[in-house]
């Protein structure tokens, strides 16, 4: 997988940015960097993931501080010439706080932490995400967060829906999300958005590879 | 010197959890005339402005660039200059 480069952005707080190092250096043999948040320049990254983990301690409110670091406005300018912008739980915030995807994550309707792992339904795998997936296939990926009540308004939810925006739903709704969004991308169909976290299901060792597909997918998408 | 107090909550159209379990509590202690609880957050901020409008205008400004999100937070304000009560 020589033709992917990917760039991992780190910011102070990031925790599950190792885990995806691993899946593209160590499982797909990619060309693999992590980018600190400072930075000016994203390089020759020709896929960007944003993280999770809780950036800047969550303060004020989830990803609102990460979207004034310096390397976002190069994501920004990336994702809008059309590069690959991957956001994972915290990342997913920071990507609707910086607006490249519509909507906002509240804090779960139970108010608790959910860790554990959920059943996902493919709703889109015409995606450059999703292509390796069957439609309406279901999936196992982990799920850790404490804010992932995904929220839009009425007319955004309409455009998401008749858009096919929406990559991921929930089988059984961890946390109040609308529409049992789990994932969505944005309308350029190049920036993906998801609480669930495919890293931490991709390989044997850890039990459950179903997360790595998506992976697969959007590697063989830059071929 | 001005100072702002922003009081920031999740829109009342939007379902508040936090807001609820506080609520249900405030009834298990009897305020059965408690109808509804929102819980939102207070922000204060110091500002070396020219005028009260100006201080106006910088705490506005705040609020829509970092302290509330549009999507689902509605917030509210007041300026007051340092020394006078208000």
């Amino acid at each position: 997988m020589n033709h992917v480069k990917a760039g991992i952005v780190v910011f102070p707080g990031s925790n599950c940015d190792h885990d995806v190092y691993n899946v593209f250096k160590n499982i797909f043999n990619a060309d693999t960097k992590f980018l600190w948040h400072k930075d000016t320049s994203l390089g020759d990254r020709n896929i960007i993931i944003l993280p999770g983990g809780f950036s800047f301690g969550d303060y004020l409110r989830c990803g609102a501080i990460a979207k004034f670091s310096p390397l976002m406005n190069e994501v920004i300018k990336f994702a809008g010439k059309g590069g690959i912008v991957i956001g994972i739980c915290n990342g997913f915030q920071m990507l609707c706080e910086t607006g490249l995807l519509p909507g906002a994550l509240l804090r779960n309707d139970s108010l608790k932490f959910v860790c554990k792992t959920v059943t996902l339904k493919v709703e889109n795998n015409k995606s450059i995400f999703t292509g390796e997936y069957g439609i309406k296939e279901e999936i196992r990926i982990p799920v850790a967060h404490g804010d992932g009540n995904y929220f839009c308004d009425e007319n955004t939810l309409t455009d998401i829906i008749s858009n096919n925006q929406i990559i991921f739903t929930y089988k059984d709704n961890p946390n109040g999300s609308i529409g049992n969004i789990a994932g969505i991308q944005n309308v350029k169909r190049n920036v993906l958005g998801l609480m669930p976290h495919p890293e931490r299901a991709s390989e044997e060792l850890l039990g459950n590879t179903d997360g790595y597909r998506f992976f697969k997918s959007v590697a063989e998408s830059l071929l | 010197m001005y100072t702002s107090k922003i009081n920031i909550k999740i829109r009342d159209t939007i379902l508040d959890p936090q807001g609820k379990a506080v609520e249900h509590s405030l009834k298990s202690l009897g305020f059965d005339s408690v109808t509804d609880t929102r819980i939102g957050k207070f922000i204060e901020l110091k500002i070396d402005a020219k005028s009260e409008e100006e201080a106006k205008k910088i705490t506005e400004e705040t609020c829509r660039k970092l302290l509330a999100n549009p999507v689902m937070e509605d917030y509210e304000f007041i300026v007051s200059k340092d020394g006078e009560s208000k």
